[in-house]
């Protein structure tokens, strides 16, 4: 008798926030976690919720187009403002998964660097692929992709990222294709060949990474001497850890995140109002210094200081020869290429 | 007659919650390998024009005009039906996500003369039969792509099954990995968890009270964490490293990361849980006197082990491998963080094209393989020990 | 000496168990940020951070509410179709046996996305009901598996021996099999709880920003931090679950002596 009102107790407990559930939802807004999420909080979720007395709730994800593709096919979508990565941002803008965006109600086109200007989403973040080893361990270190891939001058073990994207391209950049080919060369089968070889060269030295945690942590413990990583990980590791990683831009690839409105969703005219906030770039200024990606709008450069400048991708020294990842390509070409490097990765 | 029915609904209450809550959502996804509902509302016209073809050369006219037909259609319709129908077709034909949609622009305005030439004009594509076998394998409504697919087999234009070409060819060598490394898992997990647990169950005291709790205790922690420690204690200047150096047994780090290895050990860690509670749970129930009866009429020790202690703990041996055996198939983040690239199970290519690659299809036909290959097992453990019933006649 | 062997083989697998908390716990000490030896320094940041983030004690809650919910649920629909399971033979014991068992057969990505589209059109993602019947779903094959393993050792003519003084079969279950099957449904309790405690990957799809659960936490924790937050959390969940099981100990303990006294 006793056990059963228990389980009982517990079963009501369990159904009551379903009841308080069903009235309306407050702005969500995702994003992707850890530091960086952090930073967002200071910088821009706070601050907008205390200047426009808005409620703002968080949340976190690790992306993936079918995620989004469920959340909007099943019709329980709880999301209304999301950073994407760029490939989402195409594929969601492709098959209506966003809302288009209102570029006049957010400052409009001219505010935001050309890279950053979609028809349904707008830039948060630029960030780069980037070389990494630790000065505490090696002094002199690789100073581009075809000391990366030299194994007699920097023996050791090294850090890629599991997978097709960035991999290849930066296995045809180490082979001397200049950055503004690497796409030409990468859309042959010649090119793939060529690609996958160079990969072949230093297969057995190459330890894979599948989140941006691991090359910091790595590098940290002296899993591998050299790494690919995420530039902001490894600055933050620098600020928050007394680390001393040595970061090469030299053809660095970078990337944008983008935030996107979920299509349908109750809060749009919120939705517009958060967007709207977080691309001043008075507000976009602080984010930088408290973790080193590079921001958006125009204007934002010349209000920072010169030594956090000079970690950020959007840095004109270190954009000058990056390569920016080409997500139409991947598009077209990832199914296959992904397919081939699983083989080629587990054989 | 009136115990079976009794037993029936003793169950029912779990086997309806069971259909609701797991039966039919798998069921749901698990369709979606055998079926392709993408394409076809997209390009009916078409699909049904391409029945009468025989994947030779390029199809007639009249598959040309369907096509043209079809893309004016969809233009006016659901604008994410073409990009999801051309992801599909990618899947099977790299180059489909940008031409479906790039044809479905260009053929919009009216045009003069026979659409074949002016489909022709927009890319030599359409004069691959393989462009066209695409559709006409993603015309569903039923479909063996995904399934095929999942066994490295692929349909060509004419509709023979080929072998994928070998450098795409990589799930049968995957499955068989899965197995054998659940295999080795189980294994490892009966020899080990064994004498614990005989241990557990016939000791009394402090001492069985503190290895229950090194049973229990790991099982309180999260698989990420204990995951996490593994690495800590593995890597190359971790704690094993370090000491087996400090006794000057090795020079050099060992690579104790990222392989096979590493893998074994750390699954082994997490499921031998599994493997000692059911055996406890066995040992406890055997009658003490029965080894003792069997003893004391002048058996051997092994002999009594042999006779009597193996076969009557064999329902809780049996308990603790398909647990373990089961579980490991199914494990996605040990080898992905202790394992390198040749140690990824099957449950990792599921992850992977349910979430990253979005092809539901192939994500939802590896499953498809996965449970036969388990259901097989189940099956063969079935034949061999059983479930059976307690002194079932 | 057979049983020497058998200490020293045991007490060595108990090594193995135990180990890798052992050495990931005082990283929750260190002053630093990453996962290695020797710790740069001494510190309680991670613990102060524990207590001090909006996220860590509610997803603590969360976690206890929803795995005591999803156990309870396991345990009252599990113990019973167990023991049918357990009087059945035949194709429909095989078939109710397979789907009984499926869930822990299917890998978790592919339940969690089923989950999605199923729950989405019921109103049941973001729920706490919803992730609690997801992870009573998951717990469930663990329940009838050890409910059954301790069947297996109950001799049914005690069920015949209740009919003939009276009993209908329900009170001859309550009265006669569950409590010599009792340490069975506990153990699958426990079984159902820590699943749940444990699972990140259905809460990941199904769960919403007030379902956040420890793990679901713990693994973002240490898989887009730098940060050892995650290691106080699991330093605190062992010290709690040695206290547990501690209490369990002295509980039998004294059981055992008030009922020889």
């Amino acid at each position: 008798m006793d056990r059963r009102t228990i389980l009982k107790g517990a079963l009501a407990a369990a159904a009551l926030p379903a009841a308080a559930r069903a009235q309306g939802r407050d702005l969500t807004v995702v994003s992707w976690g850890g530091a960086y999420q952090d930073a967002q909080r200071e910088v821009y979720f706070r601050p907008f919720q205390q200047q426009t007395r808005n409620r703002l709730l968080e949340e976190t994800w690790d992306g993936g187009i079918g995620v989004l593709r469920s959340r909007i096919a099943s019709g329980a979508n709880t999301w209304d403002v999301v950073q994407v990565e760029s490939e989402e941002l195409l594929i969601g803008a492709d098959e209506g998964l966003f809302e288009p965006l209102d570029w006049a109600a957010i400052g409009g086109k001219d505010a935001y660097i050309a890279e950053a200007v979609n028809d349904y989403g707008v830039g948060a973040i630029l960030y780069s692929f980037i070389i990494a080893y630790d000065r505490a361990r090696m002094a002199q270190g690789p100073a581009n992709w075809a000391d990366f891939f030299d194994t007699a001058r920097f023996p050791g073990k090294r850090g890629m990222r599991k997978g097709p994207k960035t991999t290849l391209e930066m296995a045809l950049m180490a082979d001397g294709v200049a950055p503004a080919q690497v796409y030409e060369v990468l859309g042959t089968p010649a090119g793939v060949d060529r690609a996958f070889r160079k990969l072949d060269s230093i297969k057995a030295d190459i330890a894979w990474f599948e989140r941006g945690s691991q090359p910091p942590q790595w590098l940290a413990a002296g899993e591998v001497t050299l790494t690919v990583a995420y530039n902001g990980r490894i600055s933050a590791a620098n600020a928050t850890d007394g680390r001393n990683f040595a970061i090469v831009w030299t053809n660095n690839i970078f990337t944008l995140d983008s935030w996107v409105i979920m299509k349908g969703s109750p809060n749009k005219a919120k939705a517009v109002e958060f967007l709207k906030f977080v691309g001043q770039p008075a507000v976009q200024a602080g984010l930088p210094p408290k973790i080193p990606y590079g921001v958006t709008a125009k204007g934002v450069n010349e209000r920072l200081p010169a030594e956090v400048l000079a970690n950020l991708p959007t840095a004109p020294q270190n954009i000058a020869n990056a390569l920016q990842l080409s997500d139409r390509f991947w598009l077209d070409n990832l199914d296959r290429l992904t397919q081939r490097f699983n083989t080629w990765v587990s054989r | 007659m009136r115990r079976p029915v009794g037993a029936a609904l003793l169950t029912a209450p779990l086997l309806l919650f069971l259909l609701v809550t797991f039966v039919a959502p798998i069921g749901a996804f698990l369709w979606r390998g055998v079926t392709d509902d993408e394409v076809r509302p997209v390009l009916p016209r078409t699909v049904v024009a391409l029945a009468s073809w025989n994947g030779t050369g390029t199809p007639g006219e009249e598959a040309f005009a369907a096509l043209v037909e079809d893309l004016r259609a969809a233009r006016s319709g659901d604008r994410g039906a073409i990009p999801r129908a051309a992801a599909r077709l990618n899947a099977d034909r790299p180059g489909f996500r940008g031409l479906l949609p790039m044809t479905a622009r260009r053929v919009e305005a009216p045009f003069e003369g026979s659409a074949r030439a002016a489909v022709l004009a927009i890319s030599a594509e359409w004069g691959q039969p393989e462009t066209w076998g695409a559709i006409a394998r993603a015309g569903g409504p039923m479909s063996s792509f995904h399934v095929l697919a999942a066994l490295d087999l692929r349909r060509d234009a004419t509709g023979a099954v080929r072998q994928a070409p070998e450098d795409t060819r990589v799930f049968r060598t995957v499955l068989l990995r899965s197995l054998w490394i659940s295999l080795l898992v189980t294994a490892v997990c009966l020899a080990l968890g064994w004498p614990l647990a005989w241990l557990i169950a016939t000791s009394r005291g402090l001492a069985a009270t503190l290895l229950l709790a090194a049973v229990m205790l790991p099982f309180w922690i999260s698989l990420v964490v204990r995951t996490a420690a593994w690495m800590v204690l593995l890597q190359r200047e971790g704690i094993v490293n370090a000491a087996l150096q400090a006794g000057g047994i090795i020079e050099t780090p060992l690579p104790l990361l990222m392989n096979r290895f590493a893998v074994v050990l750390g699954m082994v860690h997490i499921l031998l849980p599994f493997m000692v509670l059911p055996l406890v749970a066995a040992f406890r129930g055997l009658d003490p006197r029965l080894p003792r009866a069997a003893a004391s009429l002048g058996a051997a020790p092994w002999r009594v082990f042999l006779r009597v202690t193996l076969p009557l703990s064999l329902p809780g041996v049996g308990a603790g491998c398909i647990l373990v055996f089961i579980q490991a198939l199914g494990f996605y983040v040990t080898p992905a963080l202790l394992g390198g690239p040749n140690d990824q199970m099957l449950a990792w290519f599921v992850g992977f094209y349910a979430t990253r690659s979005v092809n539901w299809g192939l994500a939802a036909a590896l499953s498809i393989v996965l449970l036969v290959a388990v259901g097989l097992c189940v099956a063969l453990y079935g034949r061999l020990a059983g479930f059976r019933r307690p002194g079932a006649a | 000496m057979a049983r020497g062997i058998l200490w020293a083989l045991g007490v060595l697998v108990a090594v193995f168990l135990v180990a890798p908390i052992v050495a990931i716990l005082p990283l929750s000490f260190s002053a630093g940020s990453f996962l290695f030896y020797p710790l740069p320094g001494l510190s309680l940041r991670w613990y102060e951070d524990f207590f001090a983030s909006p996220f860590w004690l509610p997803a603590f809650w969360n976690s206890m509410g929803i795995g005591t919910a999803a156990a309870a649920l396991a345990t009252l629909l599990g113990t019973p179709a167990a023991f049918g399971l357990w009087r059945m033979t035949g194709a429909f014991r095989a078939v109710a046996m397979g789907v009984v068992l499926a869930p822990m057969v299917v890998p978790v990505i592919v339940v969690a996305v089923a989950l999605l589209l199923a729950f989405g059109p019921l109103g049941l993602v973001a729920t706490h009901t919803g992730l609690v019947i997801a992870h009573a779903m998951l717990g469930v094959p663990f329940v009838v598996v050890t409910v059954l393993a301790s069947l297996e050792a109950f001799d049914p003519v005690q069920l015949r021996a209740a009919a003939a003084c009276g009993a209908g079969p329900m009170r001859a279950f309550f009265r006669v099999c569950l409590p010599q099957i009792a340490p069975g449904v506990a153990a699958g309790a426990v079984f159902a709880f820590a699943t749940s405690l444990d699972e990140v990957v259905v809460a990941l799809f199904v769960a919403g920003p007030a379902q956040r659960t420890l793990p679901r936490q713990m693994f973002s924790g240490l898989n887009d931090q730098i940060s050892l937050t995650t290691t106080a959390a699991a330093a605190m969940l062992v010290v709690m679950s040695v206290l547990l099981l501690l209490a369990v100990a002295w509980l039998q303990a004294r059981g055992r002596r008030r009922l020889s006294g």
